[in-house]
C-alpha cells in the first residue's frame, strides 16, 4: 500500500503542485543556511596561518565543487531510473538537474581559478583535479546539448541517460585525483576516514555553505522540472487546470 | 569577530578581488538562474493560458502555438 502511495507522486498531475509547494521551502532553507554559513565563514572562522584571508574562498569553492559532483550523481540516478523503469518524471528530473549542476561545475572552476591565481600564481594548470572537473562541466554541457538536439522526448531522454550513466565514472576520478596523481591542487579538505585538520568553525562554515547550495539546487531543480512538465504535457487536461 | 574595522573586512588581507569575486560570482549565478527560471515559468503559464482561451479546434492558431510550445529550451 505504502509503495503504491509513493508511486502516486510519479504522476505529473500530482507532482506539479507538490513541487510548487516544496520549492519555496527549500529556497528559504537555502537562504537561512547561506546566511549562517557566510557569517561563520567570514566573521567567526580564524585567519589561515598559510593563506591569510585568501583561504576564505573555500567556503564557496568547496561547496560548489561538492555540488557539481553530487548533482551529477543525482542526474545519473534519475536518468537511470527513467531508463530502467520508463518513468517519465524521473527522466524529466534528470534534465531538470543538469543546468544547475553545470552552473556549480562552472562556479567550481571559476572560484578555483580565483583561488589559484594568488596561491599558485596561475589561473589554470592541466592538473588531474582541475582537468577532471573541466571534463565534468563538459559532460553536463554534452548531456544538455544532446537532449536539445533530439526532438522526440522519449529518444532524447534515452540518449541523455546513456551519456549521463557513462559519464559517472568521472566522478570518482575527480574525487580521488588528488590521491592517485601528484597534483598541484591540495589534498582533500575533509576526509571520511581522518578527523579534519582544520579549525572547527572553518569546517562548520564550509558544511553549512554546502548544505545551503544543496537546498538551493533542490529548489532550482523543482522549479525547472515544473517548467519541463508544463512544456511536455501542454496538451493534457491537468496542465489546463493547473494554469487556469 | 576577526575584524577591527569595516575597511579591514572588505580588504580581506589584500585578497579582496579574489575573495569577493568568488562570493560575487556565486551570488550572481544563483540570482540569474532563479530569475531565468521564474521568467520562463511566467511565460509558459501565460502562453498556456492564451492557448486554452482560444477556441479549441481552430487549426491555424492551434498549429502555431503547438510549434512554439514543443520547442524545448535548455538554457534555463
Amino acid at each position: 500500500m505504502k509503495s503504491l502511495r509513493a508511486f502516486r507522486f510519479a504522476s505529473p498531475a500530482t507532482f506539479y503542485p507538490l513541487a510548487g509547494r516544496l520549492q519555496p521551502l527549500f529556497a528559504a532553507l537555502a537562504l537561512v543556511l547561506a546566511a549562517a554559513g557566510l557569517w561563520l565563514g567570514f566573521f567567526v572562522a580564524p585567519t589561515d596561518a598559510q593563506q591569510g584571508e585568501g583561504y576564505r574562498i573555500i567556503f564557496v569553492h568547496v561547496a560548489a565543487s561538492w555540488m557539481a559532483m553530487f548533482l551529477y550523481c543525482v542526474m545519473a540516478f534519475w536518468a537511470g531510473v527513467g531508463l530502467a523503469f520508463h518513468v517519465r518524471l524521473a527522466a524529466m528530473m534528470a534534465s531538470a538537474v543538469a543546468p544547475t549542476g553545470a552552473m556549480f561545475a562552472l562556479l567550481s572552476l571559476l572560484t578555483g581559478a580565483l583561488w589559484g591565481k594568488p596561491m599558485w600564481g596561475t589561473w589554470w594548470v592541466w592538473d588531474a583535479r582541475l582537468t577532471s572537473t573541466l571534463v565534468l562541466f563538459m559532460l553536463y554541457l554534452g548531456f544538455m546539448a544532446l537532449q536539445a538536439a533530439i526532438d522526440d522526448p522519449r529518444r532524447s531522454d534515452k540518449a541523455g541517460a546513456l551519456l549521463a550513466l557513462v559519464g559517472v565514472v568521472n566522478v570518482p576520478i575527480i574525487y580521488f585525483s588528488v590521491r592517485w596523481w601528484n597534483t598541484l591542487h591540495q589534498g582533500a579538505t575533509v576526509s571520511l576516514t581522518k578527523s579534519p585538520s582544520m579549525a572547527q568553525t572553518m569546517l562548520w562554515g564550509m558544511l553549512l555553505m554546502a548544505l545551503a547550495f544543496w537546498m538551493y539546487a533542490i529548489a532550482a531543480s523543482l522549479g525547472r522540472v515544473r517548467n519541463i512538465l508544463l512544456e511536455r504535457e501542454a496538451h493534457t487536461d491537468w496542465v489546463r487546470h493547473a494554469v487556469a | 569577530m576577526q575584524w577591527h574595522s569595516a575597511s579591514e573586512f572588505f580588504a580581506m588581507g589584500g585578497y579582496a578581488g579574489y575573495v569577493w569575486g568568488s562570493v560575487g560570482a556565486c551570488a550572481l549565478a544563483v540570482g540569474i538562474e532563479s530569475w531565468l527560471l521564474r521568467r520562463r515559468h511566467r511565460r509558459l503559464v501565460e502562453a498556456l493560458r492564451r492557448r486554452s482561451g482560444t477556441t479549441p479546434g481552430t487549426p491555424a492558431s492551434d498549429h502555431a502555438s503547438d510549434h512554439a510550445s514543443d520547442r524545448r529550451e535548455t538554457t534555463a
